[in-house]
C-alpha cells in the first residue's frame, strides 16, 4: 500500500503477523495499517483469520512472530487489559458487559473512582458516565442495568467505555450482525463522529453494502493470509467479492461423479421460532430434499440459520419448530438426538470440541459412544470389540493417531473431525448432516475430508454440507441451497452455481 | 507427557504418599510397634469402610460432573430407619396392625431409603434443572430433619446380635465392614470400567453437550447415578449403625466433606470426567492412615484437622500441576 504524504498518521501497524494453533496455521505473515480518524474494513470468509488477528492486536493472545507498532512504539500486550490501558479497545461480537451491573459500573469496571475513605465514589462515576453517554447520544441513565438495554444500546455502552479509557483504536467485530436497521443507522452516525474525533476504527463485517457508507479503506484476508488492501471508493462490490472468494478449490479436489439414488430426506415448510426475538424465525419456510449418494451444500453467512436448520433436522428443537420431515419414506418428528440417530440421521456439529467430542476420552471411547451396544458382550463392554470397531474407522478414514487409546484432546483438528465422523459412521446412518466440517483445519486436512466425503456418498450416504466457505461448497456439493436471514433464497445445480451468484443470494437484503 | 502418563504419575503420587506415610509411621520408635500390629491395621480398615462406601458413590456423582452434599444425612436416615424398623416395627394405622421386621428386612429397607432419597436428588436435578450443589444441599437438610423426626431426637440402640454382626463381626479373619466395602469396590470398579453406565458417566462429566448430541439419555443416567450414590450412603448408614449398635440422630454430620476429600485426594477431578474408584480407595486409605498416625502420635484433635486440611490442599494442587496444559 502506498503511503501518500497527505495520508493521516499511522496509529497502529501490524507487520508480518503469524500465529498457529494446534494443527492449523491461523495467520501467515499478515500485515495491516490503520490510520488516525479512518475506518479500516476487514473482510474475509469465516475462518479467514480476521478474529485471530484482532485478538492479537487487542492482547487476547500473543503472536508467534511478527510485530505490532502502536503510535510509533513496538508493543506486545500480555492481556486485553494491557491493550486497553495503552489505548486499543476491542468490542467483541458477543459484547463483554456484565449483565447485572449498571451502565456506569460496567464502564468503570476495574478502575472505579474512589472517595477519600476508599469506597466507590458512585456519584462521580455516574457523573462521568453521563458525560460520555451524552456525547454518544445514548439516552439512558448510568444507573440502568445493562441487561435491560437493547443490543444496539449495549454496543454504545461498550464504545463509551472504550472512549472513557482514551482509546485511540477501536476494533469492532461484526457490530451490525445482531442489531436492528435503525440501530445500524445510529451506529454509523456514531462512527462518523468518532472518525472526526480522530479515533481509528478496525471494522470486521460481512455486510459489504455498509462498507461505502463508513469505510475509508479495507483489507481482505483469506485462509490466514493477506490478500490485498484498497481504498473503498476505488473498489466495486464485485471486486470485493472476487477478492474474498479468490482461490479455486476444484483444482486440488474434484468429485468423482456418481448418479444419486432415491430420495432419503424430504423437508417441507420448516420453521423454527427465533430463541430471543419474539415473532421472528431463525429458520423460515425452508423446503429441500436430499437423495442417496448426493452432497447438498447449504451456504449462508453468519446468522443465516444454517446451524439452526441442521439442529432442527437432528431433533434438537422439537417444540420450537414446525414443518414436515420425511426420512427414507417415513414422516418423522424427532424429540431427541437418540431418535434421530436411530432413524439414521446424524449431525457433526460446528464446534466439534464443545459439541462433537468428549476430549477427555480416547479415540476408541468416542467412536463407540453413540452405538455402545455394538461393543458389549454379556452386558459388559468388550475392549477387544471396541478397539476393533475404532481401528476399523481409523484405517478407513486414515485418522492419524498413535493408537485408538490416545485421548482425542491430543489429536489435530482434522483428525478430531475424523473421530466425529467415525462415531457417526459406526451408527450406520442414512443422512449425515455436517456443520462446517473443515472449520479451523488446514488445507491438506480439508482435502482429506473432501476425499472422504466423496467416498461416503459413493457408498450411498446422503450428506448435507453446511459451509460458509464458497470454494468448499463449489468443490464438494452436487446441489447448492443458499440461505439468508433464515430463508432459502436460492437453489443451484453444480453447473449453474458460481461464486458471484451464490454470494449475491447470501448477502442480507436491506 | 501424554495424559495417560500424567494420570499414571498422579496415581503413582497417591501410592507414593501412602507408602511414605506408612514407612514414616513404622520408623517412629514410640509408635512403630502399635502401628504395625495386625489389630491396628484391621482397625484402620474398619474405620475407613464407612467413608469408603460413601466415597464410592461420591466418585460416581463427581465423575458425572455433579456433587452430592446430602450423603451424611442420607446415611443417618437410612441407619435410623433400619434400626427403628428392627426395634419397633412400624404401625400401619389403616390396617390396624404393627409390621415387624427381620434383620434382613430392616437392612433392605435401609438400603431402599437411601436409594430413594438419592433418586429424589436426581429427579430434582434433572427435572427442575437445579445445580446439584443446591439440590443436594436441600436434601442435606431434609434428610437430617427426617432422621430427627423418626428418632424423636433419641438414639435407637440395642439392635440385636444379627444386626451388630455386619458392623462388628468377622469372617475369615477380616471384619465384616471391610468385606462389604471390598465387595462394593470390586462391583463399582467393574461398573465404571466395563459397563455402559460407567462409560456414560465419564462421557457426561467430560462433555455433557457432546454426550447429549451423541444420543445419551442424560436424565436417566443422572437419576441412576444419584440413586446409586444414595443407596451407597444407605449401606454406609447400616454399617455405621451396626458398628455402634446405635442409630443416632446426629450420625454422619460432616461426612460429605470427608468423602469429597477422599475422592479428590484420590485424583478424581471435581469438574468431572476424570478419575477412578480405585483412586478413591487410595484417598480413603490415605485419610485413614493419616488419622490413625496422628492419633497414635497423640497430636491434638485441633491440629489433626489443620493437618488434614493441608493434605487436601496439597493433593489438589499437585493434581492441578499435573494436568496443567
Amino acid at each position: 500500500m502506498s503511503t501518500d504524504a497527505t495520508e493521516p498518521d499511522v496509529v497502529l501497524e501490524a507487520r508480518e503477523i503469524s500465529k498457529s494453533f494446534p494443527g492449523v496455521k491461523a495467520l501467515d505473515g499478515v500485515s495491516l495499517t490503520v490510520r488516525r480518524g479512518r475506518l479500516h474494513g476487514l473482510l474475509g470468509e469465516n475462518g479467514a483469520g480476521k478474529s485471530t488477528l484482532m485478538n492479537i492486536l487487542a492482547g487476547v493472545f500473543p503472536a508467534d512472530s511478527g510485530e505490532v507498532i502502536f503510535e510509533g512504539k513496538h508493543v506486545s500486550f500480555r492481556n486485553p487489559r494491557d491493550a486497553r490501558e495503552a489505548g486499543i479497545a476491542i468490542i467483541f461480537q458477543e459484547l463483554n458487559l456484565i449483565p447485572h451491573l449498571t451502565v456506569a459500573q460496567n464502564m468503570f469496571l476495574g478502575r472505579e473512582p474512589l472517595t477519600r475513605a476508599g469506597l466507590i465514589d458512585d456519584a462521580r462515576m455516574n457523573r462521568d458516565a453521563v458525560e460520555w453517554l451524552r456525547r454518544l447520544k445514548l439516552e439512558v441513565t448510568p444507573q440502568r442495568v445493562v441487561s435491560s438495554l437493547r443490543v444496539g444500546q449495549q454496543q454504545v455502552v461498550e464504545i463509551a467505555k472504550a472512549l472513557s479509557m482514551r482509546a485511540r483504536v477501536i476494533i469492532m467485530d461484526e457490530p451490525t450482525s445482531a442489531i436492528t436497521e435503525q440501530e445500524v443507522t445510529v451506529l454509523h452516525e456514531l462512527i462518523h463522529q468518532l472518525k472526526r474525533d480522530g479515533v481509528a476504527i478496525i471494522y470486521i463485517t460481512h455486510k459489504l453494502d455498509e462498507l461505502p457508507l463508513i469505510a475509508d479503506e479495507f483489507t481482505v484476508m483469506r485462509d490466514g493470509r493477506y490478500v490485498g488492501s484498497q481504498a473503498t471508493n476505488a473498489a466495486s462490490h464485485d471486486d470485493i467479492v472476487r477478492m474474498m472468494v479468490g482461490r479455486d478449490l476444484s483444482e486440488m479436489f474434484s468429485r468423482t461423479h456418481a448418479e444419486p439414488g432415491e430420495e432419503v430426506l424430504h423437508v417441507e415448510g420448516l420453521h423454527l421460532v427465533h430463541p430471543v426475538r419474539a415473532g421472528d424465525f431463525a429458520v423460515r419456510d425452508v423446503s429441500l430434499h436430499l437423495r442417496r449418494g448426493e452432497v447438498l451444500g447449504v451456504y449462508g453467512l453468519m446468522g443465516a440459520g444454517r446451524t439452526e436448520l441442521l439442529e432442527t433436522l437432528f431433533g434438537q428443537h422439537p417444540k420450537r419448530a414446525k414443518g414436515k420431515i420425511v426420512v427414507d419414506g417415513r414422516e418423522e418428528w424427532f424429540q431427541s438426538a437418540r431418535q434421530a440417530i436411530d432413524a439414521g440421521v446424524v449431525l457433526a456439529p460446528e464446534d466439534r470440541k464443545r459439541e462433537g467430542l468428549v476430549l477427555s476420552l480416547s479415540v476408541a471411547a468416542n467412536t463407540s459412544l453413540a452405538c455402545i451396544g455394538k461393543t458389549e458382550r454379556l452386558g459388559l463392554l468388550d475392549a477387544v470389540r471396541e478397539d476393533e470397531l475404532a481401528s476399523g474407522y481409523v484405517t478407513r478414514l486414515r485418522t492419524k493417531t498413535p493408537t485408538v487409546h490416545q485421548l482425542v484432546r491430543n489429536l489435530s483438528g482434522g483428525n478430531q473431525q475424523k473421530v466425529v465422523l467415525s462415531k457417526w459412521l459406526a451408527t450406520q446412518p442414512k443422512v449425515l448432516l455436517l456443520d462446517e466440517p473443515t472449520r479451523g483445519i488446514d488445507i491438506n486436512a480439508k482435502k482429506e475430508i473432501y476425499v472422504l466425503l466423496d467416498e461416503l456418498v459413493a457408498s450411498g450416504l446422503g450428506i448435507i454440507l453446511v459451509s460458509s466457505e464458497l470454494p468448499e461448497i463449489l468443490a464438494v456439493a452436487d446441489r447448492i441451497v443458499v440461505m439468508s436471514e433464515g430463508r432459502k433464497t436460492a437453489e443451484f445445480t453444480r453447473a449453474e452455481a458460481n461464486e458471484e451468484n451464490i454470494m449475491k443470494a447470501a448477502l442480507p437484503k436491506n | 507427557m501424554s495424559p495417560q502418563t500424567k494420570d499414571f504419575l498422579a496415581g503413582f503420587q497417591s501410592v507414593a504418599a501412602l507408602l511414605l506415610m506408612v514407612v514414616a509411621l513404622s520408623l517412629m520408635p514410640k509408635i512403630s510397634e502399635t502401628f504395625l500390629s495386625q489389630e491396628n491395621g484391621l482397625n484402620v480398615l474398619r474405620q475407613i469402610s464407612v467413608n469408603l462406601c460413601l466415597s464410592i458413590g461420591m466418585t460416581l456423582v463427581i465423575l458425572s460432573g455433579g456433587i452430592d452434599l446430602s450423603v451424611g444425612s442420607v446415611l443417618a436416615f437410612s441407619g435410623a430407619v433400619a434400626a427403628g424398623l428392627l426395634k419397633n416395627g412400624i404401625m400401619l394405622p389403616m390396617f390396624g396392625v404393627a409390621l415387624q421386621f427381620t434383620t434382613f428386612g430392616a437392612l433392605v429397607a435401609g438400603l431402599l431409603v437411601g436409594g430413594t432419597l438419592g433418586w429424589f436428588n436426581g429427579w430434582v436435578i434433572t427435572h427442575f434443572k437445579l445445580p446439584p450443589f443446591v439440590a443436594t444441599l436441600g436434601m442435606l437438610s431434609i434428610a437430617r430433619g427426617l432422621t430427627q423426626l423418626w428418632t424423636k431426637g433419641f438414639p435407637i440402640t440395642d439392635l440385636g446380635p444379627d444386626f451388630a454382626f455386619i458392623g462388628t463381626g468377622h469372617w475369615l479373619g477380616l471384619p465384616m465392614p471391610v468385606w462389604i466395602a471390598s465387595v462394593l469396590v470390586a462391583v463399582f470398579v467393574l461398573i465404571t470400567r466395563k459397563t455402559r453406565l460407567g462409560r456414560y458417566l465419564y462421557a457426561i462429566g467430560g462433555n455433557e453437550r457432546a454426550a447429549q448430541l451423541s444420543g445419551l439419555n442424560l436424565r436417566a443416567i443422572k437419576v441412576t447415578v444419584y440413586a446409586l450414590g444414595g443407596a451407597l450412603a444407605g449401606i454406609a448408614g447400616l454399617l455405621l449403625t451396626a458398628r455402634l449398635d446405635s442409630a443416632t440422630p446426629n450420625a454422619g454430620i460432616g461426612y460429605e466433606l470427608d468423602s469429597i476429600a477422599a475422592v479428590v485426594i484420590g485424583g478424581t477431578s471435581l469438574s468431572g470426567g476424570r478419575g477412578s474408584v480405585l483412586g478413591t480407595v487410595l484417598g480413603c486409605l490415605i485419610i485413614g492412615v493419616l488419622n490413625n498416625g496422628l492419633v497414635l502420635m497423640e497430636v491434638s484433635p485441633f491440629w489433626q484437622q489443620i493437618i488434614k486440611g493441608f493434605v487436601i490442599l496439597t493433593a489438589v494442587a499437585l493434581d492441578k500441576l499435573n494436568t496443567k496444559e
